[in-house]
């Protein structure tokens, strides 16, 4: 460490680790639990602001004229094909095994970017038809709560890089695994926040 | 790589599951996935039954992935993660149901004078 200033944040860190390390980290993924919960408000209204909306076409197309389902259900196997990925690999760090967590985690981001590839070329061709977030209220609602849930996908992707990161460099510590639980919370709760997305979104939008 | 090993006595094994409990919530995901999809798609239920359905299928995806993915047991009925949970669950309805309740009567429920003008 070659100035003071970055020499004392590291002892920090090392402090926050050692507390971490008493209370076995139980404490943080509470706090990161209510901190879901608390999102979960917000998902909901923007769930109702997209029901109340849902029949303001102004005029445009509606869901059953633009949503492809077949594309959606593959968007929702990589989804929960990760959910399942990240579970492994939180085993893996229980068992103390880290080549096979990056490993887990690797697999996981894949299917996190092939999600998202998807969201974002659905997402470009109903611009590029006119069917953008400006066409009416309709899509208005719907960017805004399926783009939410891709910002918070994108989010996990660049946390999950972090920690992969943090393995090569640190290994499966205490502090790590406490983080890792966090993702995992957070990962799970994304996929949960899918299911009424393509329920309330895709499913009734078609039916 | 320190502190890995002692973990599974700190943190009791119910609190990550074991493979096999999400091979189990995978499989149950998966088929909970296909029926609405399916039952939408094909369209052999009108719209009036085949939505219901859906909520129903959606509901019950939930709850499997509160149980198998995020390790929601009875050993954690009295833990603060569950008491955040239900508040959360009862603040969610309030929003859902109240946002829904007054937009879709906004009309019925005006003040009269202002219909009358």
């Amino acid at each position: 460490m070659s100035v003071l200033t970055a020499g004392s944040q590291r002892d920090l860190v090392d402090a926050v680790s050692h507390d971490e390390h008493l209370d076995d980290g139980s404490k943080t993924t509470l706090g990161f639990w209510i901190y879901l919960m608390s999102d979960c408000i917000l998902f909901a209204a923007l769930f109702a602001t997209f029901v109340v909306m849902r029949g303001q076409t102004a005029g445009g197309p509606s869901g059953r004229d633009l949503f492809d389902l077949p594309y959606v259900a593959v968007e929702t196997g990589c989804l929960l094909v990760s959910s399942f990925t990240y579970g492994m690999a939180m085993i893996a760090a229980h068992r103390n095994r880290r080549a096979a967590t990056l490993g887990w985690l690797a697999l996981t981001m894949a299917m996190g970017l092939g999600f998202m590839g998807l969201e974002l070329h659905e997402f470009a061709k109903l611009i590029a038809d006119g069917s953008g977030p400006d066409r009416s209220g309709f899509l208005s609602a719907f960017f805004t709560l399926v783009g939410t849930h891709g910002l918070h996908v994108t989010s996990g992707m660049i946390w999950m890089g972090v920690m992969m990161a943090h393995l090569l460099r640190r290994g499966l510590t205490q502090a790590n695994l406490t983080r890792l639980a966090c993702l995992s919370l957070f990962w799970h709760f994304l996929d949960i926040v899918w299911i009424g997305v393509f329920t309330v979104v895709y499913l009734v939008g078609v039916a | 790589m320190d502190g890995g090993s002692h973990l599974p006595a700190a943190h009791g094994d119910h609190s990550h599951g074991d493979v096999r409990t999400y091979v189990v919530g995978f499989l149950l995901s998966v088929i909970l996935t296909a029926g609405p999809f399916a039952l939408i798609m094909s369209g052999v239920w009108p719209a009036s039954l085949a939505v219901p359905a859906a909520m129903a299928f959606a509901a019950v995806q939930i709850i499997v992935h509160l149980v198998y993915f995020l390790h929601m047991n009875s050993a954690s009925t009295r833990s603060w993660n569950m008491a955040a949970l239900v508040f959360t669950v009862i603040i969610v309805a309030i929003v859902l149901a109240g946002s829904l309740w007054v937009m879709y009567h906004m009309n019925a429920n005006m003040m009269p004078g202002y219909l009358r003008s």
